[in-house]
């Protein structure tokens, strides 16, 4: 055993590691506090921090959400709760993938925008509150529209991608994507009071066919705009369906669309 | 022809969550849509008895449709 999980062993408590003792690791033996936190996790200890996950995620499934890789399409309404829970959760790298700065009509629900931050790169602000909230793992920003053009090269070494863009051409556009590199697709998309998630795996086509009537522009989003807490529920409904997708767990919204109303407080299952 | 028809979010404001109605033989999805003033841009799912369908799918007597708007903000 080498002198890092020795370390490591000596300082758990009831197979926990602590954040102090991650950092430190980390400056003794010269090593990132990431590549500290895979070393602890494939000793079979635990980042302390991941305690309240144990009972329903074993060591191995955190190691594994660890060496995974989520891309995030859009770091607004939707973006900014999935990037701080997919950090939360440990997913090891996440790459936040959007064009846009923040403006002062996004803070009544984007999470990641505040009063200091308008004007600022969206991605860029995802890239310093992931490093505040979890250091051990690694957001990759980039300021960009993802398209066809690029796609290929941006979602490389993806092993799950999440919709959280803002309009119906750029999901379209994505699916297609996500098909033709294999990659499964986890779509979620909000108006007013209402929303709807589905989760899609190449060949299915979920979302052309949930889209099959648009003829161009927006969805009643354009006259509802969008409040606080609808983002917030689409966005974990959405990182649900990704901890299942990489842990290969339960049963993901496949060939279905879940659709919520919160002003009559009513959820209907659409199947395809 | 008795058709029961069901709207959902936005679509029901001024008009109803749920209605059985009376239409002549032969009425397409499409006429039903035009009849409630319902913007065509705006339409999501639209289905039969739980079947996707197109605007010009003819309805049959005792058929349920059910209407949703286009959502797609993020």
């Amino acid at each position: 055993m080498d002198a890092l999980r020795i370390f490591l062993h000596e300082r758990a408590t009831d197979g926990l590691v602590s954040w102090h003792d991650q950092q430190q690791a980390g400056e003794r033996f010269n090593r990132p506090v990431a590549e500290v936190e895979e070393t602890i996790l494939q000793a079979g200890l635990l980042p302390a921090r991941y305690q309240r996950n144990q009972q329903m995620i074993s060591t191995e499934q955190q190691l594994r959400l660890f060496r995974s890789t989520v891309a995030v399409i859009g770091a607004g309404g939707l973006g900014g709760y999935i990037l701080e829970q997919l950090a939360r959760l440990g997913v090891g790298r996440i790459i936040s993938i959007d064009d846009d700065i923040f403006e002062e009509n996004n803070l009544n629900r984007q999470l990641l925008s505040s009063p200091k931050n308008l004007g600022r790169v969206k991605v860029e602000v995802a890239a310093e509150r992931i490093g505040e909230v979890n250091p051990a793992v690694t957001l990759t920003p980039i300021r960009a529209l993802l398209g066809r053009d690029n796609g290929a090269e941006l979602l490389s070494g993806v092993d799950c991608v999440i919709d959280a863009v803002d309009n119906v051409p750029a999901r379209l556009e994505l699916e297609e994507l996500c098909e033709s590199l294999q990659l499964p697709l986890v779509h979620g998309a909000i108006a007013g009071w209402y929303g709807h998630v589905a989760t899609i795996l190449p060949g299915e086509g979920t979302l052309k066919k949930i889209y099959r009537h648009w003829q161009g522009g927006k969805g009643v989003e354009a006259q509802l705009g969008n409040p606080s807490f609808t983002p917030a529920l689409a966005a974990s409904f959405q990182v649900g369906e990704v901890c299942k997708l990489l842990l290969e767990q339960g049963r993901p919204l496949r060939n279905r669309q879940l659709i919520f109303n919160l002003l009559d407080m009513e959820i209907d299952e659409i199947t395809f | 022809m008795k058709i029961t028809v069901k709207l959902f979010a936005t679509f029901r404001a001024g008009r109803f969550d749920i209605e059985t109605r009376d239409y002549p033989t032969g009425t397409k999805v499409g006429q039903v849509v035009k009849q409630l003033d319902l913007p065509t841009e705006k339409l999501g799912i639209l289905m039969i008895n739980s079947r996707h369908v197109d605007l010009e799918r003819r309805l049959e007597d005792g058929d349920t449709l059910a209407i949703f708007p286009l959502v797609g903000g993020g």
